[in-house]
């Protein structure tokens, strides 16, 4: 029976058959399924990325295969989400390497986008931590490979959108901590030439990232909320267990806003108070690592405030050398439009050196923009100025990048595909994104 | 903190039932025909919620095997879930007794067995909880759950039945009817929302119903409902209706 599937952005909707499994007497089964089939967790990447004529969802396939206390290495099933090792692995003191802006996200989507969180520019992407993948190829092998085996296909599965295999599991790394509480400091910029200095200057900070107002105009142009944060030593906490959180209620946005809601005026108000609710230029203070790592998690379904019709967002990088001025010409074009959204997000990444990954040494910048009429010209538009600037979009978020544009700001792109073929050569695993990116190219 | 022995572990049910009370520090012994699948789970309760896991191979269908299955058990549980079950299209098993033979044999005879053996032993300790997952399928005979239904309605009988034995002898059994689950076995239906239940909520209505020491349990509380007007429509007019 065909199901209704979408992803986080709402945006596209396809009616598809859902395959599950939970057991690896079950994968034999999987490569046998007519037609392309591509892996899907818990539907957070954006787009298109995980739909496609035949979805295998690993959320069955979600059980923990190791965890040492001692070493803080573990081993899970690609449907484990990384809110379900928060829950075990922070009261022993181990946090994730690295983790993206929600919890709801499963370790084998961690591995196919290859996430990055705040603490980019000092420890990478999530596969730099990563010690071995198990991946069922579409021959029916099962291999396992890392940084030091089968080097290739691990480069190419890592941030390579499932075009490689079904990732089964994943073995990495978890972080030592002291306590579950994060000492952060936020501190304003009046305009985007501050908030671009601040961040060079809190280089040093493990976590980093800034709240930007992108309608702003004038004098305080890209005007700015800088959030660093550490985590909390034991002797800062006066709790009895500082690795234990006080539980707390979570809001759900029950229904689809109508569309009239967030205009450029809601847009506007919601980012003067959140500018303002900070009065001092500086705040600093302890808090829990959920509301510093994952603000919009304590508000499910926040993405039904974009309507019915949905949403994209829009993640691109650029070069460290070009950010400033390709910051300046893109948000001057955005506030011009009026499309701006509520949050966009702004981040210095560190150097990566990547096959497919999307970070490289520059400013990443994630805004959201509602669905309507004009969008995906606007959007084309965007492609074209972040492409001259020489950077690339985030495929995770991505629904409606042009093949041209991907093929021209992917460097390593032939190369992707040259283990792609050899390890999928009839890309019996493909997604509506691929099919959308790669194939125009291809025939 | 007690023993839970979970009968046919590798369903989402039981899957969701074994964390729920992992998650309330209760050691959980695994219990299916398949070890290999059985594995990752026991690690999986033990990294999550640090309680003692083991896992034990066990038939249903195989009557001759579940005293020595139980004898063989290192620690005797104090509470017991008996969550496996077979089901094939109706079709299908009305041209093939083999398949409706397999469904009585699981869903009933499978379980009176291991269950009565179960029962003697809490009975002699004079105490321990027994709990049957049967369905709503038992609670009426109809043409699409005929072999399913009457052999969950057996059950179903049989857990009133030993609820009624024990019941003197501080041995407490409870009978869950799930209604429709969102699990592997329904996946590819499209199930009402309203009346549907994910498999964390049977596992938590199940741990609920355990602890307040209930008889019956529907997990969605409109099934009560839906399954007393199924029963009260006269047969013959049930007999003509397209069920």
């Amino acid at each position: 029976m065909k199901k209704k599937v979408t992803n986080w952005g709402n945006y596209p909707v396809i009616h598809v058959e859902e395959k599950q499994f939970s057991f690896q007497n079950e994968l034999s089964e999987i490569n046998h399924i007519k037609g392309n089939i591509i892996a899907r967790g818990l539907g957070r990447c954006y787009g298109d990325a995980s739909l496609g004529d035949n979805i295998i969802s690993t959320l069955k396939f979600d059980k923990v295969l190791s965890f040492s206390k001692e070493t803080g290495e573990i081993e899970c099933e690609s449907g484990v989400s990384l809110a379900d090792i928060l829950d075990f692995s922070v009261p022993s003191g181990w946090f994730l390497p690295v983790t993206p802006g929600t919890k709801f996200v499963t370790v084998g989507g961690a591995v196919a986008s290859d996430v990055h969180g705040k603490n980019h520019h000092v420890e990478g992407s999530f596969s730099n931590h990563v010690i071995h993948i198990k991946i069922l190829l579409s021959n029916g092998e099962i291999v396992i490979c890392g940084p030091n085996s089968n080097k290739e296909l691990f480069e190419a599965t890592c941030g390579g959108m499932g075009l490689t295999g079904l990732i089964i599991s994943v073995k990495f790394k978890l972080k030592q901590i002291e306590t579950a509480y994060i000492s952060q400091k936020q501190i304003k910029a009046n305009n985007l030439e501050e908030i671009i200095n601040l961040f060079q200057e809190h280089k040093e900070a493990t976590y980093s990232m800034a709240w930007i107002d992108c309608l702003k105009k004038g004098r305080n142009f890209g005007r700015s909320i800088l959030m660093v944060g550490e985590h909390a030593k034991k002797s800062e906490i006066k709790k009895k267990d500082p690795l234990i959180l006080p539980s707390k209620m979570k809001l759900s946005i029950p229904f689809n806003f109508p569309g009239f809601i967030l205009n450029t005026f809601s847009i506007k108000s919601f980012n003067f108070l959140y500018y303002h609710k900070n009065t001092k230029r500086t705040i600093e203070n302890i808090i829990p690592y959920e509301p510093f790592f994952y603000p919009l998690d304590s508000i499910l379904n926040w993405n039904r405030m974009y309507g019915k019709n949905g949403f994209v967002q829009y993640q691109f990088v650029l070069p460290l050398e070009n950010s400033h001025k390709g910051l300046i010409d893109i948000l001057t074009r955005i506030s011009k439009k009026g499309m701006g959204s509520f949050l966009a997000v702004l981040k210095l990444f560190g150097k990566q050196e990547s096959l497919i990954s999307f970070p490289m040494e520059g400013f990443t910048l994630a805004l959201d923009f509602p669905i309507k009429k004009g969008l995906f010209e606007f959007l084309n538009e965007l492609d074209k100025v972040v492409l001259n600037y020489g950077g690339r979009i985030y495929l995770t978020k991505d629904a409606r990048m042009n093949s041209e544009v991907f093929w021209n700001s992917y460097p390593n792109i032939n190369q992707f595909l040259s283990i792609v073929n050899k390890y999928n050569p009839e890309f019996k695993y493909s997604s509506l994104q691929s099919k959308r990116l790669i194939s125009p190219k291809l025939s | 903190m007690s023993n839970i022995l979970i009968l046919g572990a590798t369903s989402d049910i039981a899957v969701a039932t074994a964390r729920k009370f992992a998650a309330e520090k209760h050691d959980i012994q695994l219990a299916g025909r398949n070890i290999e699948n059985l594995l990752p789970l026991k690690t999986d309760l033990n990294v999550r919620f640090g309680v003692n896991t083991d896992v034990f191979k066990f038939d249903a269908s195989d009557f001759k095997s579940h005293k020595p299955f139980y004898s063989g058990l290192p620690k005797k549980p104090d509470v017991v879930i008996c969550v496996f079950g077979y089901m094939v299209e109706e079709e299908i098993a009305g041209d093939n007794w083999e398949e409706a033979e397999k469904m009585i044999n699981v869903n009933f005879t499978g379980a009176a067995s291991i269950l009565n053996i179960i029962a003697k032993d809490f009975e002699e300790k004079g105490n321990g909880v027994i709990v049957g997952i049967s369905s709503v399928a038992g609670e009426r005979g109809r043409q699409s759950k005929l072999f399913y239904g009457s052999a969950k309605a057996g059950f179903s009988t049989f857990l009133d039945g030993l609820r009624n034995r024990t019941a003197s002898k501080g041995v407490h059994v409870l009978s869950v009817k799930p209604g429709f689950v969102y699990t592997k076995m329904t996946s590819e239906l499209d199930l009402p929302g309203i009346l549907t239940a994910k498999p964390e909520q049977v596992g938590k209505a199940i741990y609920n119903g355990v602890q307040k020491r209930k008889n019956t349990i529907y997990v969605k509380w409109m099934w009560k409902w839906i399954m007393l007007i199924i029963k009260s429509i006269p047969e013959p007019l049930f007999k003509k209706m397209n069920l």
